[in-house]
C-alpha cells in the first residue's frame, strides 16, 4: 500500500491510524502529519502523493514538515524590519495592512525591536514589504542569519565586559579583606577581640555588601527566577553560601553575646568576596569559551556574500544578495565569490568548493554545471543561471541544519538531564546535613564548623559543568562535521554513529560513479582501434541510453572526430544499427550479430571474460563483418577503495547491497576490497536487508543515495545519505554527506568517536568533580586525617570546573579527519 | 536542647525543599485559541519561563511565542526534545515554536543544559 502523505510504498508491517485500515504510514512524521488534517490525504491515497518522500516539494509539503518535525518558525515564517513607527498605534496599522495581503496568515509587529513576524501560506516578501510601503512605513526584509548573530555577539560582549568588572571589583576588595580575616597569620594587625580589629572588620562587612549584592547580583536574581519556577541551579547554591557567610561573620561582630565562646566570633567577610570574585571569572572564561564552540556555525553565516552582479536590462549590475531571483544571470570574475546557487549558461571555471563540501582540490566546471553558493571562483569568468536563492540556497539550509543539530540532544543527555533535575536541590539537603552532623558530633566549637562545612558543599558543588559537558562537545562536534562536509542532523545521530559496526553501502552512486562509462575496446578484425571506436560512437550518437551515451563520451575524451549516423535504427534488448560514413554500423549482443548475419563466434571468449569484470561489453560489427568488442561499466569512485580499507582498520564489517546480478556485483566487490556481497536485491528490499542484519544484532549505518533508497536509510540505525552538488538529499538521511565520497562515512564515524569520547571525558569529570568534592567539602575526610577544605579552594574548583568542561569540549575543534591528514 | 532543635529545623528544612522542588507542581496556563485554530501562549525567558506550565489540548497545533529578555548564555536556546525542536532564542526577539502534539502527556522544555525547565501538559 501507498503512504498517503509522501506516496511511498510501505508494507503490511507500517504505522497505522484507527479508522482507515487500508492506509500504512512509512514514519511518525507522516502519521502525524496525516492526522493533522486526514481530508487533505484522503482523496489522494491512491494517487502520486505529495511529491518525493520528505522532499523540497511544494508548499504544502513544507508546510507539513513544520507541524511534524515541530520546526520552530522556519519556513512560513517571514521577518521584516520595519522603519517609521513612532506610536504604538502604528503597530495596529501596519497589522492590518499585513494581514489583509492575499497568503498572509498572521501578523504581528513589534514596536520595541521595529520588526514584523508574518506568517505566511503564499505570500512573497515583496508583497509585505509593498503592503507596509502603502501604510506608510518602510520595510526590508531581515538578514536575519548574520544581525541576529552580530546583535547576539554584541550582547555577550557586553555581558563579558560587565562580568570582568564586577570581578576586578570583587578581586580588589577581597585582598585587605584576606589580610585583615587572619590576625595570627599576617603581620601588623590588631589581636582578636580588640576595638581597632572589631572596627576594621565592621568596615569588611560594609565594603563586602556591594561585592554580595553588585559583583554577586546575578547570583540572586538566578536564584530568585529559578525559585519562583521551583527550580534550583547554581546561582541558588552560590547565592546561599556567599549570604550565609557574611551573615554569620556580620552576626559575630554584631551581637558577639549571642556567641558564647570566644572562638565563635569569627567572621568570613573572605569567603564571600572570595567565591564572588573566582565564580564571576569563571562565568566571564565560560561566556569566552562557549562563544568558541559556536565558531563553526559563525563561519559558515559569515561566508554568505553580501552582493551579487547580475545581467539586468542586458546590463551588469552589483545588487544586494536578498535582491536576487530565480532565473537572474550572474556573473562571476575569478576570485569573487559565487553568491547564490545556479547552473553555469556560459564560461568556464575552477571553482574552490572546500568550504561547503570539504573537498580541498578545486572542481572544473562548464557550462552546465551546477555552481554552489558561497564558494569561491578561481581561474575564469562565467554566467550562471541563479536557480536558488535566499533561505532555498544550500548554504542557508546547511546553516539551518546545523543550527537545529547543534541545540538537538545526545540521547546520553537525557540520563544527565534526569541527575541534573535532582542535582542541585540534592546538594541543598546535603548542606543541611552536613550542618546538622557537624553541630551534633563536631568538635569545638561546632556551629562555626558547621557553617564552614554547610558554606563549602553549597560553593564546591558545580552543576554547571554536568549541564555543560555534553551541548558543549555537541556544538563543536557538529560545528566540525560541516566544515568537513559532513552534514549530522541531530544529536542522536552522533551518538549512535560511533557504535556502528557494520557499514551497508548501496553500490551504484556510492561505490561507484552511478553512471558507465567506456572501459575497453578490443579489436577482432581489421578495423582499428581509434577507427572501430569512432565508428560505434557515431552510430550511437542516435542513441538515447545511458550505454551508448558512454560510448560516444569515451570516443570524446580520446580526441576523435565523430560523424552523423543515418538510417538509425534501435531494436531494444539487443542492438543499434546506423549508416556513418557509408559504413554500416552494428552495435549489439551475439543474438543481434546472429540476426544482422554477422559470424561472431570469435568474440565470445572476449565477452565472457569482461562480463567476469562486471562489465557489460557490446560486439561491433562494421560491413557485415565483426569488428571488435567495445565495454562500458560503472567505475569505482576514485577513493572508494581507500575509504573501505579505512572502515576495514576501523573495525568495520562492509556490507554492499546491489541489484545487479551476482557476477557484476562481486567483481566490484573484489576491486574495492568488500566481503560481504548482497547481490540481485530489488530496491524495495533493501530495508528488508538491513532489517536483517540488524536481527543479528548488528548496529547498521546505511550509505546511499538519499533519493531511491529513502526506506533503507530509515530502516538503518544511522542513515548516510550521499550528496552530489546542490542535490544535497538532507531530507532522507541522519548524516549528509555533501561531497558524495565514501571517505566522508569514515569521517562521519570517526568524528562521532571523537566527540562521544570528548562527552564521555566531560561527563566522566564532572561526575567526578562532584562525588568526590561534595563529601570532601562535607568533611569526610576530618576524622580520619583532620582535612577540611577551606571555602576559598572550593570557590576556585567549583569556578574553574565549568571552564574546564567547556576547554576540553574546544579541543575538539583541532580534530582533523584522518583522510584530510593523508593529503596534506 | 539546641541541638535538637537544629535538627528539627533541619529535618523541617529538608523536608521543605523536597516538597517544594519535587513534590508539588504549579497549576499552569491555559494556551488561547487564535482564530486560525493555534493554541497560542507567550512564554517570557527570564531566568526561567514564565509561564513555566502550559495546558492544550491534543491534536491541535501549538504556538509557544517565546521572548528571552535576559542576557544569560544559559536561555540562549529551548530545546523540546520529543518534538525535535531546538529554536535559538536572541534577546529581545520574538520566536515562535510550532508542534503538534498527538497524544496526552507532559512534554518538558528545557534550555540546552537542562537548567531551565518547563512542560507542556497535553490534555
Amino acid at each position: 500500500m501507498r503512504d498517503p502523505v509522501c506516496g511511498m510504498t510501505v508494507g503490511e508491517g507500517s504505522l497505522r491510524v484507527e479508522g482507515h485500515p487500508d492506509l500504512g504510514f512509512c514514519s511518525e512524521h507522516c502519521r502525524s502529519a496525516f492526522l493533522a488534517d486526514p481530508d487533505r490525504y484522503l482523496g489522494e491515497s491512491e494517487g502520486e502523493g505529495h511529491g518525493g518522500h520528505h522532499g523540497h516539494g511544494d508548499s504544502d509539503e513544507e508546510e507539513e514538515d513544520d507541524v511534524g518535525h515541530g520546526f520552530a518558525g522556519r519556513r512560513d515564517i517571514i521577518h521584516l524590519s520595519v522603519e517609521g513607527m513612532s506610536c504604538a498605534s502604528c503597530v495596529a496599522t501596519i497589522e492590518k495592512a499585513l494581514s489583509s495581503t492575499p497568503g498572509v496568515v498572521a501578523a504581528r509587529v513589534n514596536f520595541a525591536n521595529e520588526e514584523a513576524t508574518v506568517e505566511v501560506d503564499g505570500a512573497e516578501v515583496d508583497a509585505l514589504v509593498a503592503a507596509v510601503e502603502r501604510a506608510g512605513y518602510h520595510a526590508r526584509p531581515v538578514a536575519e542569519d548574520a544581525e541576529a548573530e552580530d546583535a547576539e555577539a554584541e550582547a555577550r560582549e557586553r555581558l563579558y565586559r560587565t562580568l570582568l568588572k564586577k570581578f576586578w571589583f570583587a578581586a580588589i576588595i577581597s585582598l585587605p579583606v584576606i589580610y585583615f580575616s587572619y590576625p595570627e597569620i599576617f603581620p601588623g594587625i590588631p589581636p582578636k577581640g580588640s576595638t581597632a580589629l572589631n572596627l576594621i572588620w565592621a568596615g569588611m562587612a560594609v565594603a563586602t555588601l556591594p561585592v554580595l549584592f553588585w559583583s554577586g547580583g546575578q547570583f540572586f536574581t538566578g536564584a530568585w527566577s529559578a525559585f519562583k519556577h521551583r527550580t534550583a541551579n547554581m546561582y541558588t547554591l552560590i547565592s546561599i553560601g556567599i549570604t550565609a557567610a557574611w551573615l554569620y561573620s556580620t552576626a559575630a561582630l554584631l551581637f558577639p553575646g549571642m556567641f558564647p565562646e570566644e572562638r565563635l566570633r569569627d567572621v568570613f567577610f573572605d569567603v564571600t568576596a572570595v567565591v564572588t570574585a573566582l565564580v564571576v571569572l569563571g562565568s566571564a572564561l565560560e561566556l569566552r569559551a562557549r562563544a568558541k564552540t559556536s565558531e563553526a556555525l559563525k563561519k559558515l553565516i559569515g561566508m554568505q556574500p553580501k552582493t551579487a552582479r547580475v545581467v539586468r536590462d542586458g546590463v551588469e549590475v552589483d545588487i544586494p544578495v536578498e535582491d536576487v531571483v530565480v532565473g537572474d544571470i550572474v556573473v562571476v570574475r575569478p576570485g569573487e565569490k559565487i553568491p547564490v546557487d545556479g547552473v553555469i549558461v556560459s564560461g568556464a571555471s575552477t571553482v574552490d568548493e572546500s568550504m561547503v563540501t570539504g573537498e580541498s582540490i578545486p572542481v572544473e566546471k562548464v557550462e552546465g554545471d551546477p555552481v554552489i553558493g558561497a564558494t569561491i571562483n578561481r581561474t575564469g569568468t562565467f554566467r550562471f543561471e541563479a536557480t536558488r536563492v535566499g533561505k532555498e540556497t544550500m548554504l542557508s539550509q546547511i546553516i539551518q541544519m546545523v543550527r537545529d543539530a547543534q541545540g538537538s540532544k545526545a540521547p546520553i543527555q537525557r540520563t544527565v538531564d534526569k541527575v541534573a533535575s535532582y542535582f542541585v536541590p540534592a546538594v541543598l539537603i546535603i548542606a543541611i546535613l552536613t550542618f546538622m552532623t557537624w553541630y551534633t558530633f563536631g568538635p569545638s566549637p561546632a556551629l562555626l564548623y558547621a557553617v564552614i562545612t554547610m558554606v563549602t558543599v553549597l560553593v564546591i558543588a558545580c552543576p554547571c559543568a554536568l549541564g555543560l559537558a555534553t551541548p558543549t562537545s555537541l556544538m563543536v562536534g557538529i560545528g566540525k562535521g560541516a566544515e568537513a562536509g559532513i552534514l549530522i542532523k541531530s544529536g542522536d545521530a552522533l551518538e549512535t554513529a560511533h557504535r556502528i559496526d557494520t557499514v551497508v553501502l548501496d553500490k551504484t552512486g556510492t561505490v561507484t560513479e552511478g553512471r558507465p562509462s567506456l572501459t575497453d575496446v578490443v579489436v577482432l578484425g581489421d578495423v582499428e582501434e581509434d577507427r572501430l571506436l569512432a565508428l560505434a560512437a557515431s552510430a550511437e550518437r542516435g542513441s538515447e541510453h545511458p550505454l551508448g551515451e558512454a560510448i560516444v563520451e569515451g570516443a570524446k575524451e580520446r580526441g576523435l572526430t565523430l560523424s552523423e549516423p543515418d538510417d538509425f535504427e534501435a531494436v531494444p534488448g539487443h542492438g543499434i544499427a546506423a549508416t556513418v560514413d557509408g559504413h554500416r554500423v552494428v552495435l549489439g549482443n551475439l543474438k543481434f550479430m546472429a540476426d544482422q548475419g554477422i559470424a561472431a563466434g570469435a568474440a565470445e571468449e572476449v565477452l565472457a571474460r569482461l562480463s567476469d569484470e562486471g562489465k557489460t561489453a557490446m560486439v561491433v560489427g562494421i560491413d557485415g563483418r565483426l569488428a571488435g568488442v567495445v565495454a562500458v561499466a560503472d567505475t569505482i569512485k576514485a577513493d572508494s577503495v581507500a575509504a573501505i580499507r579505512r572502515m576495514h582498520q576501523l573495525g568495520l564489517e562492509v556490507v554492499m547491497l546491489t541489484g545487479d546480478n551476482v557476477r557484476t556485483a562481486e567483481a566490484i566487490a573484489r576491486q574495492v576490497g568488500i566481503d560481504r556481497v548482497r547481490a540481485e536485491v530489488l530496491p524495495g528490499d533493501k530495508a528488508a536487508e538491513v532489517k536483517a542484519l540488524q536481527a543479528e544484532g548488528k548496529v547498521v549505518a546505511m550509505v546511499g543515495d538519499g533519493i531511491n533508497d529513502a526506506p533503507a536509510l530509515a530502516q538503518a540505525d544511522v542513515g548516510l545519505a550521499m550528496g552530489t552538488g546542490t542535490d544535497v538529499a538532507m531530507e532522507s538521511g541522519d548524516i549528509t554527506l555533501v561531497k558524495g565520497s565514501l571517505t566522508g562515512v569514515v569521517t562521519a564515524i570517526e568524528l562521532s568517536k571523537a566527540t562521544m569520547r570528548n562527552i564521555y571525558q566531560n561527563l566522566v569529570g564532572a561526575f567526578a568533580y562532584n562525588t568526590l568534592g561534595i563529601p570532601i567539602a562535607a568533611g569526610v575526610l576530618y576524622p580520619f586525617f583532620g582535612i577540611l577544605l577551606s571555602p576559598l579552594i572550593a570557590g576556585a574548583a567549583m569556578a574553574f570546573s565549568s571552564v574546564t568542561v567547556v576547554s576540553n569540549a574546544n579541543r575538539l575543534r583541532r580534530w582533523r579527519p584522518s583522510f584530510s591528514q593523508e593529503v596534506a | 536542647m539546641d541541638v535538637v532543635i537544629v535538627n528539627l529545623v533541619g529535618v523541617a528544612l529538608i523536608a521543605l525543599i523536597v516538597w517544594y522542588f519535587w513534590l508539588s507542581s504549579s497549576e499552569g496556563t491555559a494556551a488561547t485559541v487564535t482564530a486560525g485554530g493555534v493554541q497560542e501562549t507567550r512564554v517570557v525567558v527570564h531566568g526561567g519561563y514564565e509561564p513555566d506550565t502550559i495546558r492544550v489540548k491534543a491534536g491541535q497545533k501549538v504556538r509557544l511565542l517565546f521572548t528571552r529578555q535576559d542576557a544569560d548564555p544559559c536561555s540562549e536556546k529551548v530545546v523540546f526534545d520529543e518534538f525535535g525542536i531546538a529554536a535559538d532564542l536572541p534577546t529581545g526577539v520574538e520566536v515562535p515554536v510550532e508542534f503538534l502534539p498527538e497524544r496526552p502527556g507532559e512534554y518538558e522544555f528545557a534550555c540546552q543544559m537542562g537548567m531551565l525547565r518547563g512542560k507542556v501538559i497535553v490534555e
